[in-house]
């Protein structure tokens, strides 16, 4: 009979094995000759640790208990494993190439190093762990009780000493030394030992089972179609969410995260693993129902199923056997809580208590030294602390059945991490607020629909909040939530949880930006291939000093750069421009570099071009910083060259202004020196014929002295239009306006013209119907146009019978009068000039005006708040003149 | 002396006084008062010496005195300018143009007779 000492000395002897065998681990490592320990074998055998305590012994109890539904739990990770090997192949490049460590690390970092999300993936993860670890401390101390029927054996000390040896374990060689990569070469190979002893543990049980129990596999496949395990029917709905389950707590659980990506050192590795690890599973698998049937029928009614493993062993006096079957189950339980030990002290520390402290103001001074101290005290206490609350959930908890159920409460805890972890390495719109959200609401429906009520009813949710709702919230029953009802407890919270952790990722990512380093890092983690094409690993890459200086000739230009080379290579005693790579060289160039395109981008690109040195996010986001920079400062300079344009643009315009002003000028004042010359020509040329033409008949001295007088005269209007024309143009015209009538103005215009000239051949026609329409003009200044206009009609119309038709009508509230004559018109090419001073068209000898009549006309309408045009299209000249109608006057 | 003198002008008062003032002296003075047909007259009239306006209707003096030169028969042919714009740069055209002489309105009777008596003298 085997006693508990002995077991005791058993389980001390094993556990100094898996010392040694990881020390010498770590020693062959440090010296390099470890390449064996990182086999794609031992890789595989690591990831068994998906196979727990639980597994070990709780799979036959699951079969007993539920048939065939156990087969689920290896379902999952077979699948992701073959079908989903991609993703993997993804997460462990993603891994490998951003230094991630742990899950949420990726997490955290993928969302823009998100602190928040770090912490909340952490709070997860420690909340579904803690009762694994209890349940691994439950399988221990229970085997423990199975060799000791006799004895009362003190359960709680046996789980505190258990805790306590594991918690050593995993200070002593998880946190040997801080490894950038978060490698432990030791924790993996007594990992992948104690997946050795398990299979052959749970094998030789199996063949005990199928060949010396049973009369071999005949029997015992008859004996199974007898047992009442045939007659459960399978459940659709939870095979499909169990399957699910498990393979998303393959990826999602802290451990199994840690072993797949954090620990592999190779990506071939998982080529190996797909069909390995599976394999694995299958032979882990295949023996569970047997068991589990053998032990339904040989042990007493009543035995705990999940213990035959154990007991049915002992049944038969196998103590050797059962020893073995012990040992296996053991490594299962210590396996588990040291990786869930190390991966959660990782997030714990670099999550939690790293953040703080460096907060709390004591980062920034201090050395790297004492840095490295603080994080493994973190990590050393992390460890004491996850397993503590391990041991304390397990004493509160008190074991048994509802222990039990905890390994797929938490699979489901974890699971919620998987919307933003798929969704963060698959797409690129997904935003830290959407994975925040995502993984909260995930989070309180898990704690609300599965975690609570899983301590029973009536313990933390009370009877009244199962059978009504929380104050008699129908809708918020925690096992039937929104009135989902008659679901498996299970089922329903795998289906709330994730259905609303993925709707709100999904809404909160669309619906919000993402800042620029998240956007960054969704680009590298999505493109996470096109970022690292290489499988083969750094440092094996050879970087060729010839390489060098073509980039470096590229950046500080080629003499520069071949001198920088030729002093570098005499220096390491070489000749020609070649110099040895060496790291000194290296950090000098890249110096020499950053004088020409900033530190950051020389860092990266000795980094792209040498291949040993990881492009970190970081080092990134500098160079986008430093060429954001450089782009402000062209985009001033463009604005500052911009502006001298346009103030040069601008003077040229004012420039051309007055150029054109100083021309129009010069044009007016050669017009008006024309103006004036021509009659002072006639004037002086008569004169000085009058002064010595003595004998001059007396009707040429008439004649030539009409002449004189009739110039004068024309000197005489010119002046006064030019005076006039000046005061209209700039404003300096009074006028006085009073009410008036059209009719009466043309009146005065028409005698004015009688009265001044000889009676001419020309007709005035008016049509007198519309001649009273009211208007407040100044009557003498309207006269003064109307007369111009008549005049040139009587000018230039060169009809057989001149006539003046004047017609005044109402058009849109303003008054129109019209002077049409029956001439030939003004040319189309000449109506535009006509209102130009000086523009006179016809022979001027003829008119005898000074050709400012219509400019002043133009004027004089301007300032009478109307305007004259030219109209177009009436057979002769035609001139309408428009007043705005007075509208006060048609009152009266 | 003697001679035919085409008088190119607009300006019916000023035609009326050169016309009085060469007549006088024995000129035989021909009148045209279009720019546009002005060529036509020179080579109809085949004067002995122009007097030519400089604002003409349709033509501008200086075109005319332009073709004027360019062709072959009255290449020599003695041109007096007359302008009423009489500033610095009309002066220079007229002597770009290939004016034999320019005068500026107002002018003097008795320049405008000693300067058509030099012109066909010389």
């Amino acid at each position: 009979m085997l006693t508990f000492n002995l077991l005791v000395a058993v389980c001390a002897a094993y556990v100094g094995f898996l010392f040694l065998v990881a020390f010498a681990a770590e020693k062959r490592a440090r010296r390099g000759r470890a390449a064996w320990l990182r086999s794609p074998l031992v890789y595989t055998l690591a990831l068994s640790i998906y196979c727990t305590g639980w597994t070990f012994y709780g799979a036959v109890g699951y079969a007993a208990r539920s048939g065939l539904e156990f087969v689920t739990i290896y379902l999952g990770p077979t699948v992701i494993m073959i079908a989903w090997w991609a993703l993997l192949r993804k997460l462990v490049r993603i891994g490998r190439t951003q230094r991630v460590t742990s899950i949420a690390d990726l997490v955290s970092s993928r969302y823009g190093k998100s602190t928040a999300l770090g912490v909340l993936v952490t709070l997860l993860c420690i909340v579904g762990t803690t009762p694994y670890i209890a349940l691994q401390l439950q399988s221990v101390t229970l085997a423990f009780a199975v060799f000791s029927p006799t004895e009362a054996v003190d359960m709680n000390g046996t789980a505190l000493w258990v805790a306590l040896g594991l918690a050593l374990f995993t200070i002593v060689f998880g946190t040997r030394n801080l490894d950038v990569n978060e490698r432990h070469h030791g924790v993996v190979i007594a990992i992948a030992v104690e997946a050795v002893v398990k299979i052959v543990a749970l094998v030789a049980v199996g063949a005990f089972v199928v060949w010396s129990v049973a009369g071999g596999t005949g029997d015992i496949l008859r004996m199974i179609e007898a047992s009442p395990i045939a007659e459960y029917r399978v459940q659709p709905e939870r095979w499909v969410t169990l399957t699910f389950l498990a393979g998303a707590a393959f990826l999602c659980l802290p451990r199994m995260f840690h072993v797949l990506v954090v620990e592999n050192s190779d990506e071939r590795h998982l080529a190996t693993a797909a069909w390995a690890f599976p394999l694995y599973l299958l032979l882990i698998s295949l023996f569970v129902i047997p068991i589990a049937v053998a032990g339904l029928a040989v042990m007493p009614e009543g035995a705990n199923p999940d213990l035959f493993v154990l007991t049915v062993p002992l049944e038969f006096d196998r103590e050797g056997l059962a020893m073995l079957s012990f040992l296996g189950g053991f490594s299962s339980a210590t396996s588990m809580v040291i990786v869930a030990a190390i991966a959660l002290s990782t997030m714990v520390s670099n999550h939690i208590v790293l953040p703080i402290w460096l907060s709390a103001g004591q980062g920034g001074a201090t050395v790297s030294g004492d840095v490295r101290n603080v994080v493994l005290l973190a990590r050393r206490m992390s460890i004491a602390v996850v397993l503590g609350l391990g041991y304390l959930y397990y004493r509160f908890s008190g074991g048994g059945e509802a222990l039990a159920a905890m390994g797929l409460i938490a699979f489901v805890g974890v699971a919620q991490i998987l919307p933003a972890l798929i969704g963060g390495i698959f797409w690129r719109g997904a935003t830290r607020i959407g994975a925040g959200l995502g993984v909260s609401i995930g989070f309180a429906v898990w704690i609300y629909t599965l975690f609570l009520p899983s301590f029973g009813v009536g313990d933390v949710l009370s009877a009244a909040t199962f059978e009504a709702g929380p104050y008699g919230l129908a809708l918020l029953r925690p096992q039937a939530l929104f009135g989902l009802d008659g679901m498996d407890p299970l089922v329903h919270a795998v289906f709330w949880s994730l259905a609303l952790n993925t709707g709100a990722f999904v809404l909160g990512s669309l619906l919000s930006f993402p800042h620029p380093l998240e956007r960054l890092q969704g680009a590298t983690f999505v493109n996470i291939y096109r970022y690292s094409d290489s499988a083969r690993g750094w440092g094996r890459s050879f970087v060729e000093a010839e390489d060098l200086l073509v980039m470096a000739q590229r950046i500080i230009g080629p003499m520069e750069a071949q001198a920088l080379f030729v002093s570098v290579a005499a220096e390491q005693g070489k000749e020609g421009y070649l110099p040895d790579v060496t790291p000194e060289f290296l950090e000098r160039l890249e110096r020499e570099l950053s004088g020409s395109v900033g530190a950051a981008t020389a860092h990266a690109m000795l980094g792209q071009i040498t291949g040993g040195v990881t492009v970190s996010v970081e080092d990134l986001m500098r160079v986008a910083d430093e060429t954001a920079q450089m782009m402000e400062y062209s985009s001033q300079l463009e604005a500052k060259s911009e502006e001298l344009q346009r103030t040069a643009r601008q003077l040229r315009e004012a420039n051309a202004k007055l150029t054109t002003l100083s021309i129009q000028k010069d044009a007016f004042l050669s017009q008006i020196s024309h103006e004036l010359r021509t009659p002072m020509t006639s004037i002086r040329a008569f004169s000085e014929i009058l002064m010595d033409g003595d004998q001059m008949n007396r009707a040429d001295r008439r004649k030539y002295s009409t002449i004189i007088h009739d110039e004068t005269l024309r000197l005489t209007r010119l002046l006064d239009d030019l005076l006039d024309l000046s005061v209209l143009e700039n404003g300096q015209v009074t006028l006085n306006e009073a009410p008036a009538t059209v009719g009466a103005v043309l009146d005065r215009a028409l005698a004015a013209i009688e009265s001044r000239a000889e009676p001419g051949s020309l007709k005035i026609r008016r049509e007198r119907a519309r001649e009273d329409l009211p208007i407040y003009t100044d009557a003498d200044r309207l006269a003064q146009v109307f007369i111009n206009i008549v005049s040139n009609a009587q000018k230039y119309c060169d009809a057989e019978a001149p006539e003046l038709r004047i017609a005044v009508q109402e058009i849109g509230g303003s008054v129109a009068v019209d002077f049409i004559d029956n001439g030939s018109g003004i040319p189309k090419a000449s109506q535009a000039l006509i209102f130009e001073k000086f523009a006179r068209l016809t022979d001027q000898r003829a008119a005898g005006g000074a050709g400012l009549g219509l400019a002043i006309c133009r004027e004089i309408m301007l300032r009478l708040g109307g305007s004259v045009d030219y109209l177009p299209g009436q057979g002769g000249a035609a001139f309408r003149v428009t007043l705005p109608r007075a509208e006060a006057m048609a009152a009266q | 002396m003697g001679g035919r003198v085409l008088l190119i002008e607009d300006e019916p008062n000023i035609i009326e006084a050169i016309r009085f003032i060469l007549s006088r002296d024995g000129w035989a003075v021909d009148v045209h008062s279009d720019g546009a047909t002005a060529i036509d007259a020179v080579a109809r009239r085949s004067p002995d010496v122009i007097i030519l306006d400089v604002m003409l209707p349709n033509r501008s003096g200086y075109d005319i005195l332009a073709d004027l030169r360019a062709a072959e028969g009255t290449r020599d042919l003695p041109v007096l300018m007359l302008t009423a714009r009489g500033q610095k740069q009309d002066r220079e055209m007229a002597e770009r143009y290939g004016a034999s002489r320019f005068m500026t309105k107002p002018f003097s009777n008795s320049d405008v007779l000693t300067s058509v008596r030099e012109l066909v003298g010389s």
